[in-house]
């Protein structure tokens, strides 16, 4: 291939950033994610076993669920004993809980939220909403199905579901980090477009780059 | 090779004060934790932590400062920790200390904060300017009584090199700085409060406020760096608080028992109290302490 060929190939890779205008578009990256291939077996077990170790969720409630994670930082539930603990930045957390459903308002901000996450990254959608839309499923203003916008690793069922099964769904999530079977954020990269289209879908007023690194 | 020798001291030495430092950690979070009526994390999970941080794939960086704010950080730690001689007598952990080096490990105490402050500042989150504002006013406050005392011992002293500090406590335990001269251990201990950042002073890492001051920010290596630096910034200061008022250590099992009863003081009142408002802070430390900092000096130098 010459060189005029991968450029512009390179050229159509690049996102669009269409949401922002235009003078402002260069102080964005505009690279997509890209995947990331796991390092070498035994170095990769002993990793996953302390990410799954040491879990720190962001402090971002979303729905009426995000009100069972205060029990569990408490005494009452006490979740820091298995080394899980909440984080307030994005940055620094790699699971993020789905705390109910979620309003076309708030997708914008979990996906965000979920973008600027480094990985890898897990996600939890707690409580019947985030699975096919709950009590809320034929709502105007709320999505019903959290895994067309961003991967998923673990579902908890039950409307308000109770602070013991969401300590269930983090001993799930340990298990499978530890097999290797959590890769929500090589499936984001690879399946990129599909998941920015359905975003785009529902977020109306997209006023922001098309990939938050 | 005399140098080569030194510099494998000094590496057995760091990593020691590193793990040691880090358990710590781990240990008050437990007591934090009991307090709380929980079981809370356990002792480990700082390393698991650092592992799983670094251990993370991919990683933001927002420029050159970024980068050099956490090793400017872990720097300064690493500085503190190296020009103090931790165990009294023994070859392996004199580390590089020589004369005068107390005004060297004041210096590098600041010199973190200071760095931090740069690299913060360019990750561009609104809270991080917000942390490093409270972070370096609360440090020029709780500086004022902790040089008070520090020129107090010197005066007492008559020295500036800690093993010399160290050397003249030994014998008695009413030898010790705490009984010579009660009131320079009184203004370092409360500015120690503020050094560890404690309750009420943890103004800087304050997670409800401001979502975590500073390295809010920091991602992946960044923070396991910043993580690691707690673990031997926290015992390098502890260990210097050692050898200044409480004399010293002549083996590793002293050296943990006393550093961590001086920790505890942090821990205890850590527990018991909310946090402070910035301005409260400051002016907590400008008036009592100093107060007690300036007598401790007239007290050497006229009793
Ligand atoms: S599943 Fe029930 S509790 Fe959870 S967000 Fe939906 S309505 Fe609220």
């Amino acid at each position: 291939m010459d060189k005029k060929n991968i450029k512009k190939i390179e050229k159509e890779m690049k996102l669009a950033n269409e949401g922002l205008p235009e003078k402002e578009r260069s102080l964005f990256s505009d690279v997509r994610p890209t995947s990331v291939t796991p390092l070498n077996k035994y170095l990769e077990k002993f990793l996953n076993w302390a990410r799954a170790e040491s879990l720190w969720f962001l402090g971002f409630g979303t729905g009426c669920g995000a009100i069972e994670l205060r029990p569990l930082m408490t005494s009452r539930y006490d979740v820091f004993r298995y080394g899980i603990a909440p984080r307030p930045t994005p940055r620094q957390s790699s699971v993020f809980i789905i705390g109910g459903y979620a309003s076309m308002k708030t997708v914008k901000r979990i996906v965000r939220s979920y973008e600027q996450m480094q990985g890898p990254k897990f996600v939890i959608a707690l409580g019947s909403c985030t699975i096919n839309g709950g009590m809320y499923y034929d709502s105007y203003n709320t999505i019903n199905r959290i895994d067309h916008y961003i991967p998923v690793d673990v579902y908890i069922a039950g409307c308000m579901p109770r602070p013991e099964s969401l300590i269930a769904g983090f001993n799930k999530l340990k298990e499978k980090i530890k097999a290797g079977e959590c890769d929500g954020m090589n499936k984001y990269a690879e399946n990129f477009d599909w998941y920015k289209k359905n975003q785009k879908r529902v977020i109306k007023d997209w006023n922001m780059p098309d990939f938050n690194w | 090779m005399d140098i080569m020798i030194k510099i494998l001291y000094a590496v057995i030495s760091v990593i020691v004060a590193t793990v040691y430092g880090l358990t710590l950690g781990g240990v008050v979070q437990k007591i934090y934790a009991r307090v709380h009526g929980r079981f809370g994390p356990p002792v480990w999970q700082p390393f698991i932590d650092i592992i799983k941080t670094h251990g993370k794939r991919v990683s933001i960086s927002h420029g050159i400062m970024f980068y050099l704010g956490p090793v400017f950080r872990f720097a300064g730690g690493l500085g503190t920790y190296l020009f103090i001689p931790v165990i009294y007598g023994s070859v392996v952990f004199a580390n590089f200390s020589m004369a005068g080096d107390l005004l060297l490990v004041m210096y590098f105490i600041f010199f973190g904060q200071l760095g931090m402050a740069l690299g913060a500042g360019e990750g561009g989150h609104p809270y991080s300017p917000l942390g490093i504002a409270r972070g370096l006013s609360q440090m020029s406050t709780f500086e004022l009584p902790f040089s008070l005392a520090v020129i107090a011992v010197a005066i007492q002293y008559d020295s500036l090199n800690i093993t010399t500090i160290v050397a003249a406590q030994q014998g008695s335990i009413l030898n010790w700085t705490l009984f010579t001269n009660p009131f320079a251990v009184i203004a370092a201990m409360i500015s120690l409060l503020g050094m560890n950042m404690h309750s009420p002073f943890s103004l800087v890492l304050a997670p409800q406020e401001i979502p975590i001051g500073p390295p809010v920010e920091m991602n992946s290596s960044f923070l396991a760096i910043l993580q690691t630096n707690r673990g031997l910034f926290t015992a390098a200061k502890l260990v210097l608080f050692m050898n200044l008022f409480f004399g010293g250590a002549t083996n590793l099992l002293i050296m943990i028992v006393k550093t961590f009863f001086i920790y505890l003081v942090s821990v205890i009142v850590g527990a018991a109290f909310p946090r402070f408002r910035p301005e409260q802070s400051f002016r907590f430390f400008l008036k009592w302490p100093t107060i007690i900092g300036i007598i401790s000096i007239i007290f050497i130098v006229y009793f």
